[in-house]
């Protein structure tokens, strides 16, 4: 069975040990998280979390019931049918081709976020898949850091 | 009413209607002991061992279908509990363990006897609580109970630091639990049902597979109505065990790695599979590729991440088993015909005559099964049976005559050695009216021996029946026939005197070499009603079959070889 990269979009009671049962649950069993974000949702009691994981049919349904085991979820949603953005934020040398790098962010949702004597930061928002285009075009700007925020979702 | 923590741990006990509390002292929870000692809503049992607390705890749950309770102390305490909370965990045994805690301000700074108690205990138990308010103590008290036996039943773990229970606060127990994220399903989906019935009557082969959620759900009594009715037979897992009388016509026996000939072959060969509180375990199923290949699969189970985890349901049905069954039972009236699985009954009868669950008795020395058969004849019903791990566990699963549910407590999940003795003493606590009766090992025994001493203090006569091979006997079966005969380091040919034993800590042994001596040790502790150790020397090499090596197919056993007359 062939592995599949899903999008698990998680609502849970905002308490303070659900963020190790989460993931404790993904090491314990197994399971793989290609990326984890959490935050709570305003006016609630409950925070969401989006997590990217990969696995076959079965693996992907058995995630999706043994997080609805946890006793502090709520809602467990996993469908096609969700909206991806990723936030990621590049430090470039100031010494790079600096009309190159902030056309290339433009293209991709972005812009420059700060300018220091010896760096430049720029950030980029878009879908996780364009993302890693992203990435892959300014390679060759010697990039310093690469900070990924970890996919988040809605449903459509 | 103005109260500490420590005195709403008392009360949410006593409204809880608990009556017998298995603990273990220490620094942390002092401030509940001091109040345990004050008050007479229930008993406390110390045990010798935090380990053997929560044993027993779960034994006198298993027997008597309520919540169990144990209580410890931080540390050391909480860390020998672990092995039990796991036990109970795999086994789905409903209870609620009470840990103390260092002061709220020293966790985190590796406070004397301090260890991350709720970290540890996070995967191996339903739910557990870090208590740092003791606002909080009446909701999550009322919360664990409810959550320790609602749904798939587990253990829950409340952690309380001890200012917690030095704290004084307003107290009233909540009447109702409301957590909005947690709302077990319970009754199945009608139309499944349907359609799992017509699936049923359209099958040729279909073969009922009980399982342990039958027990707790307390629906052994419609499950035996609706095999009846339909004139299904049926094979149990190890843990359902008691669920049909063992003289049901339709009980085929248990299945699995080592189930009898009958019961694996009919799990090859039907059509269709009624899984009822199974869980599809690998010590169940064998090579999962060729388990019930031909088969439907019809899963009624109360936790959905039970379904189609390891084998595929077509038939899936999330809710409590009882409710079930009675909905399966008005719809089988009509559709099911009993008389036309005939055939296929006769097929199964012919396996079990082709293969039956036996031994022989061919060496000078007792053989274990007979033991077991021999207490099954003299006391069948009046005893209930706790195991240890082993061979002589699986034998008894294999050659007891179980009459009912919740007579037969076993580690089945986790496989505990240990178990057997500590569990004993709570099934005796929950039901004085029987024998208690363990079934252990030469190996096992010696895991929780220091519980001699409370059983003697607190008047719980189990008798402990060792059967003595010598032997860590099942490693050194799989060393026998998976190791060329490397028989490493499972040799137990030093012993200690188990007569003096016993009788050191005030209970009564004996050596029993032959059927007389069996029986007359067996009916002489019985009328000293106090511990025993009963030292019976038994074959050294015997092996249980058939077996089903680990991960071969449900079909391929190795069975009992016909001894040739010599
Ligand atoms: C705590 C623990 N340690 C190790 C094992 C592995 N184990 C399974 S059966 C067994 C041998 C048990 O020997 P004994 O109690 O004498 O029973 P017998 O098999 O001889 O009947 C062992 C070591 C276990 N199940 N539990
Ligand atoms: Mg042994």
């Amino acid at each position: 069975m062939a592995d599949e990269r899903r999008v698990i979009s998680v609502i849970v009671a905002n308490e303070a040990s659900v963020l190790s049962r989460i993931a404790g649950l993904f090491s314990a069993r197994g399971y793989n998280v290609v990326s984890l974000t959490v935050a709570p949702i305003p006016d609630t009691e409950y925070s969401r979390f989006t997590i990217v994981t990969k696995g076959s049919v079965r693996v992907i349904e058995q995630i999706t019931k043994q997080l609805h085991k946890l006793i502090p979820v709520l809602r467990v949603s996993e469908t096609e049918e969700m909206i991806e953005k990723e936030m990621v934020m590049v430090k470039f040398p100031i010494t790079e081709n600096l009309s190159d790098i902030s056309v290339l962010s433009n293209a991709y949702n972005g812009k420059i976020a700060n300018v220091g004597t010896d760096t430049i930061v720029v950030m980029v928002a878009d879908e996780p898949k364009r993302v890693e285009h992203f990435l892959t075009a300014i390679k060759r700007y010697h990039p310093i850091e690469i900070v990924r925020g970890g996919t988040v979702a809605v449903e459509r | 009413m103005q109260i500490s923590g420590a005195q709403m741990v008392i009360e949410a006990l006593i409204a809880e209607n608990v009556n017998t509390v298995f603990g273990y002292p220490g620094g942390a929870i002092m401030n509940v002991y001091d109040e345990i000692y004050k008050q007479d809503g229930f008993e406390h049992i110390l045990t010798r061992h935090e380990q053997a607390a929560i044993h027993a705890a779960e034994g006198y749950s298993k027997v008597t279908g309520k919540v169990g309770v144990a209580m410890i102390t931080s540390g050391p305490g909480f860390t020998n509990a672990v092995t039990g909370l796991a036990d109970a965990y795999m086994d789905s045994i409903p209870m609620v363990v009470i840990s103390g805690q260092v002061p709220m301000s020293l966790i985190g700074t590796d406070g004397f006897q301090e260890i991350d108690a709720v970290g540890i205990s996070r995967s191996c138990t339903k739910h557990n609580y870090l208590v740092t308010d003791a606002k909080d103590l009446p909701r999550v008290l009322k919360e664990a109970f409810y959550i320790a036996s609602s749904g798939r039943p587990g253990p829950v773990h409340v952690d309380i630091p001890k200012d917690v229970t030095a704290q004084i606060e307003e107290f009233v127990y909540p009447e109702t639990v409301s957590i909005p994220t947690y709302k077990p399903h319970t009754k199945g989906n009608k139309r499944q049902i349907k359609k799992a019935i017509d699936a049923i009557a359209s099958a040729k082969r279909p073969l009922f597979y009980l399982g342990g959620g039958i027990i707790n759900s307390n629906a052994a009594d419609e499950v035996r109505k609706l095999v009846k009715m339909t004139g299904i037979p049926a094979v149990e897992t190890f843990m359902a065990r008691g669920t049909l009388h063992h003289e049901d016509p339709l009980l085929i026996s248990m299945l699995g790695m080592h189930g009898s000939y009958a019961a694996n072959m009919a799990m090859s060969e039907t059509d269709m599979v009624i899984a009822l509180g199974a869980r599809f375990d690998d010590r169940v199923t064998g090579k999962l590729s060729e388990f019930a290949k031909h088969a439907g699969v019809i899963h009624v189970d109360i936790d959905p991440a039970s379904i189609s985890k390891l084998v595929n349901a077509d038939y899936p049905i999330v809710g409590d088993i009882k409710g079930v069954v009675l909905e399966m039972i008005e719809l089988a009236k009509e559709k099911i015909d009993a008389e036309s699985y005939t055939p296929w009954l006769e097929t199964v009868e012919h396996f079990d005559k082709l293969h039956p669950l036996q031994y022989f008795e061919d060496t000078d020395r007792l053989k274990p099964q007979w033991c077991i058969e021999r207490v099954g004849e003299l006391l069948g019903d009046d005893a209930n049976i706790s195991t240890d791990v082993g061979q002589h566990q699986m034998w008894t699963a294999q050659f007891y005559p179980f009459s009912r549910p919740r007579q037969f407590i076993s580690s089945g999940g986790l496989g505990t050695m240990g178990f057997g003795f500590p569990a004993a003493l709570g099934v005796k606590r929950g039901a004085m009216d029987k024998v208690s009766i363990n079934f252990t090992g030469d190996g096992s025994i010696l895991m929780n021996i220091q519980e001699l001493m409370t059983a003697v203090e607190k008047k719980l006569p189990v008798i402990n029946i060792i059967l003595n091979n010598n032997y860590l006997g099942m490693v050194r079966q799989w060393q026998t026939l998976f190791y060329d005969k490397r028989h490493a380091e499972t040799d137990l040919s030093v012993q200690p005197d188990f007569v003096m034993l016993a009788q050191s800590f005030g209970g009564v042994g004996y050596v029993v070499r032959t059927k007389d001596e069996f029986d007359a040790a067996l009916k002489d502790a019985i009328e000293k009603n106090v511990v025993a150790l009963i030292d019976v020397k038994v074959e050294r090499l015997e092996n249980v079959l058939p077996m089903v090596p680990s991960g071969g197919s449900l079909f391929n056993m190795m069975l009992l070889e016909q001894k040739k007359e010599s």
